[in-house]
């Protein structure tokens, strides 16, 4: 099992046990650009991910 | 660093947006309790987050909703469309609707193709086209003020590319309020200290439903690429936007940018529809829609 990164129509996935912020590092996404949530709960940088646990990134970024 | 702020919880951060936009308010002198607002809703967080945050401050403010008639195979305009009249009906606010092609005749994208202006984008004739329409609703329906959802990345990423282009005109109107003009209603932009990240957790704490696919046309746009230029930068040095907006804001009011005297600079009203404009004469909207009108039988019969 992994931790699974959603971002619009890209996945990623993780190692267990890193926090959100070492996460979205690793898979090269500007933690300045989403909001994470994980089952609708907004959560923080240094949350740790487990093992099964399914991120959906929220792009904030928006044209104009 | 603000960025701890999202670590408030709920309540408490759904109480802290609102109190700092009602702070910026005061401080740059936007409006009153006693004005008459039109916010410009597009269907998006910035624009319903806004309206929200307004009422929810007791401000007296209706929505403006502009349909561009962009579909694009995702039905756009009309999701946004119905976003917008989603959060009227819901908190029982007033919302204006005006239809760009029922009142011109063409959607933006026609429109923009038959005034070959933006390099085969509509951006441009967009962006021309909701100041005018903005304008002509505020002035016709009698608001005081017209406001719009710019956050702080908006503002940074418009105040990066103007200054890498040193455009010194536009320099010299950017700000969280611009006065009323010749024709033109007084903007505010209350949310403009508030992080674009910031802004996406409100509306997502709060529940507001809005659209989150981007328009299709702001795919690769030059603002959205100077936004991850500056969150490149905001990630390694947290507080450059907001420090480089600020900055900005002082340096232009100790004089930075001198007022150009030159006549030709002066604003004259428009020969058709009033609003000010540089040149005497046709504004360039009054002259899109002229060209609009002289080859409507070439668009119709493509
Ligand atoms: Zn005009």
């Amino acid at each position: 099992m992994t931790v699974k990164l959603i971002l619009r129509d890209k996945e990623f996935e993780v190692k267990p046990g890193m926090t959100l912020l070492s996460s979205l590092q690793k898979v090269n996404v500007l933690p300045e650009s989403v909001i994470a949530t994980r089952e609708g709960e907004m959560i923080l940088e240094d949350e740790i991910l487990k093992d099964g646990d399914v991120v959906k990134l929220i792009a904030v970024i928006s044209g104009g | 660093m603000r960025q701890h702020k999202l670590a408030l919880c709920k309540e408490h951060y759904l109480e802290w947006v609102p109190e700092q936009t009602e702070r910026f308010i005061r401080k740059y002198g936007m409006f009153g309790h006693d004005d008459k607002i039109l916010v410009a809703v597009s269907g998006g967080k910035d624009s319903l987050s806004l309206w929200d945050i307004l009422v929810r401050l007791g401000y007296q403010a209706d929505g403006l909703y502009i349909g561009l008639g962009i579909d694009a195979g995702i039905g756009y305009s009309s999701e946004s469309h119905r976003l917008a009249e989603k959060f009227a009906n819901d908190h029982n606010l007033k919302l204006q609707v005006v239809d760009i092609e029922k009142e011109y005749g063409q959607p933006i994208p026609v429109l923009a193709q038959i005034s070959h202006r933006g390099h085969g984008k509509p951006c441009a004739v967009c962006g021309l086209t909701k100041r005018h329409v903005m304008n002509r609703i505020a002035r016709d329906l009698g608001y005081d003020v017209l406001a719009t959802g710019h956050n702080l990345d908006d503002e940074a990423a418009v105040l990066f590319g103007n200054t890498l282009s040193w455009s010194v005109e536009y320099l010299l109107r950017q700000g969280p309020v611009l006065p009323s003009a010749d024709g033109l209603a007084r903007k505010a932009k209350p949310l403009c200290r508030l992080y674009e990240r910031e802004m996406t957790a409100y509306a997502i704490l709060r529940g507001i439903e809005y659209i989150y696919e981007e328009c299709p046309f702001a795919e690769g746009s030059t603002s959205i690429y100077y936004k991850e230029v500056l969150n490149r930068l905001e990630n390694d040095r947290p507080g450059a936007k907001l420090t480089f907006y600020l900055r900005f804001l002082e340096a232009r009011q100790t004089g930075l940018f001198a007022e150009s005297k030159e006549p030709a600079d002066y604003l004259h009203p428009c020969s058709n529809c009033g609003q000010a404009t540089s040149a005497p004469g046709l504004c360039s909207f009054c002259r899109l829609i002229e060209k609009v009108a002289d080859q409507a039988p070439l668009v119709s019969n493509l």
